[in-house]
């Protein structure tokens, strides 16, 4: 089957990043494919490189970016909720006059588009939210 | 369902808004995907369920609060073809309002309405 | 359909309303706060008790165990994992969260 994933909520104040990290590891291991997941709302705060969690926690970003690296998984954060929320990378950053970037390895910035295409493409769109 | 066509389905998406306006961002953030949404094309329903229709009462005036009034947004759907516009009938009742009391024309649904609705659907998006 | 809720029946009234909606012969997937509908002592089990006449219910294990409960499910309520979870997504034709 493929999966597209949404993800509605920033990591540590609510588990839906854990809940969709732990369904969407599942899944690949049973072999299925993760077309993308796809972060809304605060679900855009997941893709900060900036967050230093306590040691004796799980790393929730990092933990994303390892995904994405090792099964090549479509990570992308909503440009519009992104703006929103001071999430950018270079080119956001310098297209919107900002000194610094902060985007997280792994994922990438694009529109609202990539979550309907992901339904249109997936078998199945499971949503993680509050 | 919806039947597969060659070379390009067309899927039954179905927007689920349960929420109230403005003490959050998700109607707010929910409406700008419909929008985005009707350019890919597909078979769109929204519904307005529990608090979420109050996304859609008459008069919402947001200077007080100094936030953005997206109300009107909803009656620009017409425009981009989505037309299908749910509203649940017990909530509506039992937060004392009625058809009247809302911004745009809806067809009012019983729950088991809705709940076969959604069985139709091939994607269900949740904010 | 799997129906998945993942709010406590004592926050919100998230289960409440999947109840009312979903159709005869549907899976509902307690998961996160959502295991709290699943507690066999409390206000939620008869209603509960009377939903498995309707649905198929289930709870997420790894978060019954996280808050402590996973001895105080109701009868009849089947308790699964995440491969349980992506297996109960496969089966069934879509995914409603309810949050």
């Amino acid at each position: 089957m493929k999966f597209t994933i949404q993800v509605n909520e920033g990591p540590y104040t609510h588990q839906a990043s854990d809940s969709a990290y732990q369904f969407t590891k599942a899944a690949l291991e049973k072999g299925h494919e993760i077309f993308r997941v796809f972060f809304y709302h605060d679900g855009v705060n997941n893709a900060t490189r900036l967050t230093t969690p306590p040691q004796d926690d799980r790393n929730v970003v990092n933990r994303w970016s390892e995904l994405a690296e090792k099964h090549n998984v479509d990570l992308v954060v909503c440009v519009a909720a992104a703006q929103r929320r001071g999430i950018a990378d270079a080119d956001e950053a310098k297209r919107n006059g900002k000194d610094a970037d902060n985007i997280a390895p792994g994922f990438r910035i694009s529109g609202l588009g990539q979550l309907i295409e992901g339904g249109i493409q997936s078998d199945r769109l499971v949503v993680f939210g509050d | 369902m919806s039947e597969e066509m060659m070379g390009g389905d067309i899927k039954k998406f179905m927007y689920v808004n349960r929420k109230a306006p403005h003490g959050t961002v998700y109607a707010l953030e929910s409406l700008e995907v419909v929008l985005i949404g009707a350019a890919f094309e597909q078979d769109v329903s929204v519904v307005f369920m529990d608090d979420g229709v109050f996304e859609i009462v008459k008069g919402q005036d947001t200077t007080g609060i100094q936030t953005k009034n997206f109300s009107n947004t909803y009656k620009a759907l017409e425009m981009y073809d989505v037309e299908k516009l749910y509203v649940a009938k017990e909530s509506l009742e039992q937060r004392g309002l009625t058809e009247e009391d809302l911004i745009v024309d809806v067809e009012v649904k019983t729950a088991a309405e809705l709940g076969a609705l959604m069985e139709e659907q091939d994607v269900l998006l949740s904010f | 359909m799997l129906h998945t809720v993942n709010k406590s029946p004592f926050e919100k009234n998230s289960l409440e309303t999947c109840l009312a909606h979903a159709a005869e012969g549907s899976a509902i997937l307690l998961i996160e706060d959502g295991v709290y509908g699943a507690l066999n002592g409390g206000v939620f089990a008869g209603k509960m008790k009377d939903a498995m006449g309707k649905f198929t219910l289930y709870a997420m294990g790894p978060d019954l165990k996280a808050r402590g409960i996973a001895d105080k499910v109701l009868d009849g309520v089947k308790v699964i994992d995440y491969a349980g979870f992506v297996d109960l997504a496969c089966e069934n034709d879509k995914v409603q969260a309810w949050l």
